[in-house]
């Protein structure tokens, strides 16, 4: 499914709070149909790259263009053509999980004639579609995280940004929201996901970029990685690239 | 690029009835209230009650409109529904704009059912015209004071204190229960900087048997102060996502 074609291309991309350097100067390209993976520890700069990406917040010095158009000037255009699921599940709990969808699809212009069609389709794929009548707050987290996922993609976006998809779920939940994400990249959807979960990234991801205290310090497939560093797994690879203790990524892990 | 915010501005006023409006705390707070205090103060001097429609009318305007609007944004702001509305291909002052619409609607029904009720029960004959050139802009007026009090703060209990002050400060100042023509001057100056002041004068000229001209010129005041308040609130929302 992956093309040449390049979807995503970030040039020197900066962020600062304050005094705080958030990302800086980063730069990278992801390609069509490609799950790119965005690694790294907590704050490293993953969640403040993607609020740049998708025009939750501006950048403080470089641009990224997204399908040729950049996030500076034609971020309207391009936020019809993405779909963003952020670290948190945040639909609205008074709302029934077919509400929801249909209220996202409003928002994206989605056809009236298509909504309820989209958002049936949907909620069968993500497994919804027995609770389709229940308010979002009686879900469970690996549901609200399904649900997000399936808010996200009801306009058909070209590229999914995924935001810690499977953080704080149970083992059960994380596995069956993974098969969930290899099912889109399957259907061609670019993916373009943040974790710092080391394995999931290993199983899903065709290249990923690591990124510490807001720098890239490489990008490459799992595969090259772990040779070029002579582990087995890709955390192996992780911390030998980083330096971090991997005391500090098991307590990251676990939050 | 505007027919998506107009679609926006629809919808997410559509959802906040949906999901805030038209609930007990909200009805509560937009139609029990209002008409609880004028009780209250009819109760204690008892006159001619026609003398008081027009400052429940006007208590109703500035309680519905703000009864969920000086929290909704906060609050979504909290749980991040409010980000999830901006990852839509919607502008900041659309979202806004949407709330603000959503209160403004709610404010509309609330006021519709007590100046019927009570035009109808007290058998009055108002000018038609001049009530909805005055309910009209102060519906979105006061929608917009709570959106940009709600914007103000940090904490949605905060923005709920705040709005407060201005609520019981324009119910006592304004003209509600008080005429302004019968207030120390002093206080009379400091009535005409309150919008709520040409809401109830406006709405006191709509139930005269001949009606003021001067309703006009209310109108164009009010549209001043949804100005006033709905660009800051633009600017401050504005930054939060900066």
């Amino acid at each position: 499914m992956k093309s040449d074609t390049i979807v995503i291309k970030v040039e020197n991309l900066t962020k600062r709070y304050g005094d705080i350097l958030a990302v800086d100067h980063i730069s990278f390209e992801v390609k069509e149909g490609e799950v790119f993976g965005f690694l790294g520890p907590n704050g490293a700069g993953k969640t403040s790259t993607i609020r740049m990406l998708t025009g939750l917040s501006k950048s403080t010095e470089g641009d990224a263009s997204i399908l040729g158009m950049s996030v500076k000037t034609k971020i309207a255009e391009i936020k019809k053509r993405i779909g963003v699921v952020p670290d948190i599940s945040n639909l609205y709990d008074e709302l029934s999980a077919m509400d929801n969808l249909i209220f996202m699809a409003q928002l994206y212009g989605v056809p009236r004639g298509e909504r309820r069609k989209r958002a049936e389709e949907l909620l069968k794929i993500f497994r919804l579609y027995e609770r389709k009548d229940s308010p979002f707050r009686t879900f469970s987290r690996g549901m609200k995280r399904a649900l997000t996922i399936a808010a996200a993609l009801i306009h058909n976006p070209e590229i999914l940004f995924l935001d810690e998809p499977t953080s704080g779920l149970d083992v059960v939940a994380a596995k069956s929201l993974r098969n969930l994400i290899s099912n889109l990249r399957q259907q061609g959807i670019t993916i373009f996901l943040t974790t710092h979960y080391l394995e999931e990234a290993d199983l899903l991801c065709d290249r990923v970029a690591i990124l510490v205290k807001g720098k890239i310090l490489t990008i490459d497939t799992p595969l090259n990685l772990k040779t070029k560093t002579d582990k087995k797994t890709l955390e192996d690879a992780f911390i030998e690239i980083t330096g971090l203790e991997p005391e500090v990524l098991a307590i990251e892990k676990g939050k | 690029m505007w027919r998506d915010n107009l679609r926006g501005i629809f919808y997410i006023a559509l959802k906040d009835m949906k999901t805030y409006y038209f609930k007990a705390p909200a009805i509560s707070w937009g139609i029990v209230f209002p008409i609880t205090w004028i009780l209250a103060f009819y109760l204690r001097n008892p006159g001619d009650f026609k003398e008081l429609v027009p400052g429940l009318i006007a208590m109703t305007i500035l309680f519905s409109t703000t009864a969920a609007e000086a929290v909704v944004i906060n609050f979504e702001l909290r749980v991040g529904t409010l980000e999830r509305l901006l990852l839509a291909p919607i502008s900041i002052p659309a979202v806004l704009l949407g709330k603000v619409l959503g209160g403004t609607i709610f404010g509309f029904a609330m006021t519709t059912i007590v100046t019927s009720g009570s035009t109808i029960v007290l058998g009055l004959r108002p000018n038609f015209l001049y009530l909805i050139l005055i309910i009209l802009p102060s519906l979105f007026v006061f929608a917009s004071l709570g959106a940009l009090l709600c914007v103000t703060v940090k904490e949605v209990f905060d923005a709920q204190t705040l709005l407060n002050l201005p609520r019981f400060l324009m119910i006592f100042l304004s003209g509600v229960i008080y005429p302004v023509s019968k207030m120390p001057s002093v206080l009379q100056y400091f009535a005409y900087i309150l919008p709520l002041t040409y809401t109830v004068d406006g709405l006191r000229k709509s139930f005269l048997t001949s009606p003021d001209r001067i309703v006009f010129l209310y109108t164009l005041i009010l549209i001043f102060f949804l100005f006033l308040f709905i660009f800051p609130a633009i600017k401050l929302l504005s930054k939060k996502f900066e």
